[in-house]
């Protein structure tokens, strides 16, 4: 089955997608989909291009080869909260600003805010920060900002939601909050992909795991995916940043692993530690 | 009393010409300084002055000493470069104070070329300390005119302007205007210098620009009380900087600026938000 075939229905489709900066993959060859309503954790070593991959996906970054696919997606229909989000805190602007910015897509550039005060209220609520609307956004904490930002994804109303990395930094408490609305968006049918470090975390919540060092090292159900070796082999395929790394010479769309004749794996990562 | 403060615009239309002139700079420049200073941009319009001046001194060139010549060049000059400068920004590895510095470079090395190749010793001090005493019906238009679009421009994209400084990510995720409201922000900036051009001086149209901004930071916390506070500050520096230039027999351009740095000195210790005579006497923390 094609990977556009299979993730008909607003999931997400990777196609032979490479992601990386000047040349070098970060995302090598990722073939997979992400089926509309999947509870996805992406987890791997640092530098496993785990972050790329969501840039990727959002546009952000163009991919050096192969495709992401989105069919039936809009513009806007994806939402991203960023690791340590590139947010101005000193701009002076109130959290309820801040937060009505997730109604964008009903109000866009000109309409009226002041009829949703009820919505962006409960987001806060939702949240735990109910009566925070005039704040300044430079007087909360890492932990609040942060739930502020939930706040915001949940006015949001986006049928695919990216996280990368949304505990980082944030207290047990927290997290369960947090990790209560992601379990709330997944039942309400939302596709959620968050990139996560605490791997206990991951099994306790998340059916489904990519585990991912540059490329796919396993992807499926999140207990057959975090096994020892599995873990073991992301670990050795990590570090191979090689300033003189040959041009890769893999067909662009073909799944890899069935490329072998043509892209010496091995040869591929080690080449600089011989040399 | 009140006669010392109208008499010299009841008296004189080039002085009431010039004040209304500068009502209109004070309206509309102050709240691009605002956004300016609030994306950490404040010098970005001082190098942007540079890069006019050529433009400006190539219309004074060709057409003499014309406004209109001089405000198209100073105009095509200021927006190649803020647009070169602002896609290099969004497309390469350059932030875009680095790109901006390049391409201003450029520009003002390539209008004193062009100048000292025509051989012509013109008085560029002219341009740079302004007309604000002899401004035509033209210039009035013109400074009329930048207004009425600065203040349009500002409020049709106000909140896509509030987002790209907040968090530009959000933005790009939610919406294709990020890259047309920063180029179009980017005009409005090289609009407002033309016409501060005209009227006070390439050198001193950035002051209008910027220090009522910067004032305006120790007076209001949110963006609703900025604006309204920059305008004010710029207003009150132009009606004040007139009188004394009139009654001192001073240059008129250096005195509304000095006027508008008097502001802002005195607000910086006299301001509520964050001025140092309030943080002398802090008062007791609250209980929660």
């Amino acid at each position: 089955m094609s990977p556009a075939r299979a993730a008909e229905a607003h999931g997400l489709a990777f196609d032979g997608l490479t992601l990386g900066y000047a040349r070098h993959p970060a995302v090598h060859h990722l073939d997979g989909t992400v089926p509309a309503g999947a509870l996805l954790a992406v987890v791997g070593p640092n530098g496993a291009g785990k972050s790329t991959l969501l840039k990727g996906i959002m546009g952000e970054i163009a991919p050096l080869d192969g495709r992401v696919l989105h069919p039936g997606l809009r513009h806007g229909d994806i939402a991203y909260l960023p690791q340590a989000a590139e947010i101005d805190r000193a701009f002076p602007v109130a959290v309820y600003d801040l937060v009505a910015m997730g109604l964008w897509r009903r109000v866009g550039l000109w309409r009226r805010i002041r009829g949703d005060d009820g919505a962006v209220a409960a987001a806060l609520d939702a949240v735990g920060l109910g009566g925070f609307e005039r704040r300044p956004i430079g007087t909360l904490s890492g932990g609040q900002l942060q739930r502020v930002l939930f706040a915001r994804l949940l006015l949001q109303d986006a049928r695919v939601i990216l996280l990368d990395e949304p505990f980082a930094a944030i207290d047990a408490r927290t997290t369960d909050d947090l990790l209560a609305l992601v379990r709330r968006w997944h039942g309400e049918g939302r596709t959620v992909v968050a990139v996560l470090h605490d791997l206990e975390q991951v099994r306790r919540h998340f059916p489904t795991t990519l585990l991912l060092a540059r490329e796919a090292v396993a992807w499926g159900d999140t207990a057959s995916v975090l096994t020892a070796p599995n873990l073991r082999r992301a670990r050795n395929l990590c570090e191979a940043w090689d300033d003189s790394a040959p041009v890769c010479r893999a067909e662009a769309g073909t799944p890899h692993g069935h490329a072998a004749p043509a892209h010496d794996h091995h040869d591929h990562h080690h080449h600089g530690h011989a040399a | 009393m009140i006669d010392l403060l109208t008499a010299p615009f009841v008296e004189f239309s080039f002085m009431r010409r010039a004040l209304a002139g500068c009502v209109a700079l004070s309206v509309s420049a102050p709240p691009v300084g605002l956004f300016l200073t609030l994306r950490r941009m404040s010098l970005m319009s001082e190098a942007m002055s540079h890069a006019i001046l050529p433009g400006a001194a190539v219309g004074f060139l060709v057409a003499g000493l014309s406004l209109p010549a001089m405000t198209l060049g100073g105009l095509a000059a200021g927006l190649a470069v803020a647009l070169l400068s602002g896609l290099v920004a969004r497309s390469t590895v350059l932030r875009e104070d680095a790109s901006l510095a390049a391409f201003y470079l450029i520009s003002l090395a390539a209008g004193v070329m062009l100048i000292s190749l025509k051989g012509s010793s013109i008085d560029l001090l002219h341009i740079l300390f302004g007309t604000v005493l002899a401004l035509d019906d033209d210039a009035l238009w013109l400074l009329g005119g930048i207004a009425t679009v600065t203040l349009a421009g500002l409020a049709v994209a106000f909140r896509p302007l509030v987002l790209e400084c907040v968090d530009p990510l959000f933005l790009r995720s939610v919406s294709r205007a990020s890259a047309p409201v920063h180029l179009g922000f980017l005009g409005l900036v090289v609009l407002n210098l033309v016409g501060g051009f005209a009227a006070l001086g390439t050198l001193l149209a950035v002051g209008l620009m910027l220090l009522p901004a910067v004032t305006a930071r120790f007076w209001a916390a949110d963006l609703g009380g900025l604006i309204p506070a920059a305008i004010v500050a710029g207003l009150a520096a132009s009606f004040a900087g007139l009188l004394i230039s009139y009654y001192a027999d001073l240059p008129t351009g250096p005195a509304i600026v000095l006027t508008a740095g008097g502001l802002y000195l005195a607000s910086m210790v006299l301001g509520p938000r964050g001025g140092l005579l309030w943080r002398l006497r802090p008062g007791r923390h609250l209980e929660a």
